[in-house]
């Protein structure tokens, strides 16, 4: 009887100790892996302002967002109408023109090639848009893409009109 | 290693152990025999591998962050103690954690001298604990260098120009050291380089040092050879385990009011300022635990003779094993040597303050009767003890009486002091 | 063996209290009282606000705070201005950026971002346009200096008239509590020098201490957490110690004579 109790009052002090252990140990490990999260100077620069005043119609910049180019088109207006005049089945991966251009003068997107990563060149390849020269991909003037081995279209990020001279990406 | 007769449980243990006997080797630890008198002092082994792990893994983690080169080094601190999650907490745990590095193994040297840990047939243990000593001496000098501030420069530019007074061939020893005129950023580099080197060379020596051990088993209080396993032992775990578990915990408490509410004390001020070779703090002063043997360097006029005598006092620790004549282990047992125990503690101590000291005046006068009674202890008065000394009889066996009857004097005054 | 022990402690006591050959003697520092000091240490708020708002109009024309960055004034554990505030504050400041797409430099706003602007474009031209004498950097200042913010607050409240025998050259002032009592700073503080946003009357006692906690938030921007933190783990580790000495207590106890 009294051997009962004392194996249970044993058990207890014991299991205390891992469980609280268990949860001390935890604790100390969490700061080990979580200082390899981007920090806060890199957690900061998370997204970039730019200035689009100086863009004319047709011109196209590059700038860099989070170490990546991100390009940003002034479309002409044919470029625009032959973004939308598209059969939206017939893309290899379907996406409007509306969706990925809200306002459809200014197309924002990441300028890599969903392939393998390469930077894709501008005003080049069958469809008017960009040809990423590394396997042969070709997007059309909404960055979709058309022929190619390029699985999904070009990446639109997050980003909004601060300004009518500003936007704001990530 | 000893036979083991230990067959693994499952299939697969016994397939694996067959090919690489690590279950016997943990089987091994778990119950190798332990005196079941030692102290608390016979934990800080356990610390010790705890600090060192815990160094290796801030450290290998800081390493992620910092930017060895002298334009950036100072930088990259900040932006460790600013930006990176948890920044401010690895890096302080790291700086103090060398401290504590430092205090647990000068308790368990202490130990060691006390209790006659370093002698027959411990003394390759011993000697494999000096190199041990000898390695984190080194990296704590190059890590300490690693921030490039103020301290972090001079004290590098003081220590490695000793070595110019090598005769002949110190000047070039020097630039070799530095990989230039004086210390910059190719000295940081390498500097970094063997920093992250050495902890891992002394893991190694830490698996060669328990390794060692496990052939004669750990010393004791009362110095005496127990049988293993006996009556006079307990398995490693959980007995020890839980003990060492323990005294970690009371060490991590000491470890944690530094780190959270005086994280900057144990350090110099001076090395929150960026290097600059140009202007030379007022006082040069390396971290605390290297504090005596600067105090022996500074004691002595000569440039050559100071080093050679800050390397003499390490090497005196080296050969101890056999400078101790004495075929008594535990100081327990030795009235005479157990206070020139506590004198050489004092004289550690006293040459530690003066270290931190200007040395000129009675910080010099003191520092250099200290430095002399340092020799004087482990060169005249251990050899000439051991030969001298009228011991105490020492008991045969934990349990055991004395054989030869009565009541023991020794006998009782070593229970009192043994627990 | 009980007195030799107390002969020797007394003999490492005396020798760690001797104080000896100090040239000239540094007076004890002024002490006010810091609310971040202790256990539960805190910054005040508004006295990091109105320190930065010191340092502003009084310290950045010739001190830099390079490591600090304008995010830093919104984060918890500091002055918290807003994200907003912060934006603007940050936005009164210019730097060189670039080169741009034409390989020229180009000057811009500050960001949010931006590590804090400092007044010398670097250490050379902030040492030549004062007298040859670095205005150090302020970002850890607190840590650099033995004292910490007592010594940081002493000092600005330091300056007097040089002692007689003491004579100082054009540009150097005596300081109580400068190392060797000469410093090439001019007392930067004055009655009412700044008008605080807040209303605070700024005597030189008020600005020093405000001051002093900015700088003392500058050098150590997550002492809270640390603080926060620090509390847990000892608390953690305290009852730890106690379950695993009761679990050592009961293991043991299975060992009948324990010599």
């Amino acid at each position: 009887m009294s051997e009962e109790k004392k194996t249970n009052r044993r058990d207890f002090i014991f299991t205390a100790s891992y469980a609280l252990g268990a949860v001390g140990v935890g604790a100390a490990v969490w700061p080990l892996v979580d200082q390899m999260n981007p920090d806060a100077s890199v957690k900061a620069l998370a997204s970039t302002e730019v200035d689009i005043s100086g863009v004319e119609v047709g011109q196209s910049i590059t700038v860099l967002w989070r170490g990546k180019p991100v390009f940003i088109r002034r479309r002409t207006s044919e470029e625009i109408a032959k973004a939308k005049d598209v059969k939206i089945d017939d893309l290899p991966h379907p996406e409007t023109d509306e969706d990925r251009a809200k306002n459809p003068e200014w197309l924002v997107m990441l300028g890599v090639c969903t392939h393998l990563g390469c930077v894709p060149l501008g005003d080049k390849g069958e469809y008017g848009g960009w040809f990423c020269p590394c396997h042969g991909s070709h997007y059309d003037t909404s960055g979709r893409i058309r022929k190619g081995p390029a699985p999904t279209n070009m990446e639109v990020p997050k980003y909004e009109f601060v300004d009518s001279n500003t936007i704001k990406i990530g | 290693m000893s036979d083991h007769n230990y067959t693994p449980k499952s299939k697969f243990g016994k397939w694996f152990n067959d090919r690489l006997p690590l279950l016997s080797l943990a089987n091994h630890l778990t119950d190798y025999p332990t005196p079941k008198n030692l102290n608390y002092w016979w934990t800080f082994g356990g610390i010790l591998t705890f600090c060192l792990i815990t160094q290796i893994v801030t450290g290998l983690i800081l390493a992620m962050h910092y930017i060895a080169h002298a334009d950036l080094a100072f930088e990259s601190v900040e932006h460790i103690m600013r930006n990176v999650n948890y920044g401010w907490l690895i890096r302080y745990v790291h700086a103090n954690g060398a401290s504590m590095f430092f205090l647990a193994v000068y308790i368990h040297i202490f130990r060691s001298l006390y209790y006659g840990s370093y002698k027959s047939p411990r003394e390759i243990i011993w000697i494999l604990g000096m190199i041990i000593y000898i390695l984190m001496m080194a990296a704590a000098f190059m890590g300490y260098v690693l921030p490039w501030g103020q301290m972090s420069f001079w004290g590098a530019t003081v220590i490695t120009n000793l070595f110019s007074a090598i005769p002949l061939v110190g000047e070039s020893i020097v630039t070799w050291l530095w990989g230039g005129y004086s210390v910059d950023n190719p000295t940081l580099t390498r500097f970094f380089s063997l920093h992250y080197l050495i902890p891992f060379l002394i893991l190694g020596l830490v698996v060669l040092h328990i390794w060692a051990l496990h052939v004669p088993g750990n010393n004791n209080p009362i110095g005496i050879d127990l049988k293993k396993p006996s009556n006079d032992t307990v398995p490693f775990h959980p007995y020890i385990v839980v003990k060492d578990l323990f005294a970690l915990l009371l060490f991590l408490i000491v470890f944690a009011f530094f780190v959270f509410y005086s994280p900057n004390i144990l350090g110099h001020a001076d090395n929150y300022i960026e290097a600059n070779p140009l202007v030379t703090p007022a006082h040069i002063v390396p971290e605390w635990y290297l504090l005596p043997f600067y105090a022996i360097l500074r004691s002595v006029p000569d440039k050559l003779l100071g080093v050679v005598a800050m390397f003499a006092a390490i090497f005196v620790l080296v050969i101890l094993p056999w400078l101790d004549t004495s075929k008594v282990r535990s100081a327990i047992f030795r009235p005479l040597y157990k206070q020139f125990y506590w004198f050489l503690v004092a004289d550690v101590l006293i040459l530690g303050y003066v270290g931190a000291m200007p040395a000129e005046g009675l910080y010099l006068l003191v520092a250099r009767i200290a430095t002399a009674y340092y020799f004087l202890h482990f060169l005249v008065i251990l050899p000439v003890l051991g030969l001298k000394e009228k011991t105490l009889e020492v008991p045969l066996s934990l349990t055991e009486p004395v054989l030869g009857g009565s009541p023991n004097q020794a006998m009782a005054r070593s229970k009192k002091e043994i627990s | 063996m009980r007195s030799l022990k107390s002969l020797l402690l007394f003999l490492v006591i005396s020798i760690y209290s001797y104080n000896g050959t100090a040239a000239e003697r540094s007076h004890e520092l002024l002490s006010p009282g810091w609310s971040f000091k202790g256990f539960f240490g805190k910054f005040d708020r508004a006295s990091l606000q109105r320190g930065y708002q010191v340092y502003t109009e009084v310290c950045a024309a010739c001190h830099s705070m390079k490591y600090l960055s304008y995010r830093n004034l919104s984060e918890a554990g500091g002055p918290e201005f807003s994200v907003e505030q912060a934006k603007i504050i940050a936005s009164q400041f210019e730097l060189t950026d670039g080169p741009n797409s034409d390989g020229e430099m180009f000057t811009r706003v500050a960001r949010l971002s931006d590590n804090f602007v400092g007044p010398y474009e670097n250490i050379q031209a902030a040492t030549a346009a004062n007298g040859g004498a670095y205005p150090p950097d302020m970002s850890v200042l607190v840590k650099a200096r033995k004292g910490g913010a007592d010594y940081i607050y002493s000092l600005l409240l330091g300056y007097e008239e040089a002692p007689e025998g003491i004579s100082l050259d054009d540009g150097v002032y005596y300081n109580k509590y400068m190392a060797g009592n000469k410093i090439k700073m001019s007392n930067p503080l004055s009655e009412g020098i700044v008008t605080y946003i807040d209303g605070t009357e700024a005597t030189e006692d008020q600005m020093a201490r405000d001051i002093t906690s900015f700088l003392a938030w500058a050098a150590e921007p997550h002492l809270e957490a640390r603080h926060k933190i620090g509390f847990r783990a000892i608390i953690y580790l305290i009852i730890m110690t106690v379950l695993v000495y009761f679990s050592m207590k009961k293991l043991w106890s299975r060992i009948e004579s324990k010599i």
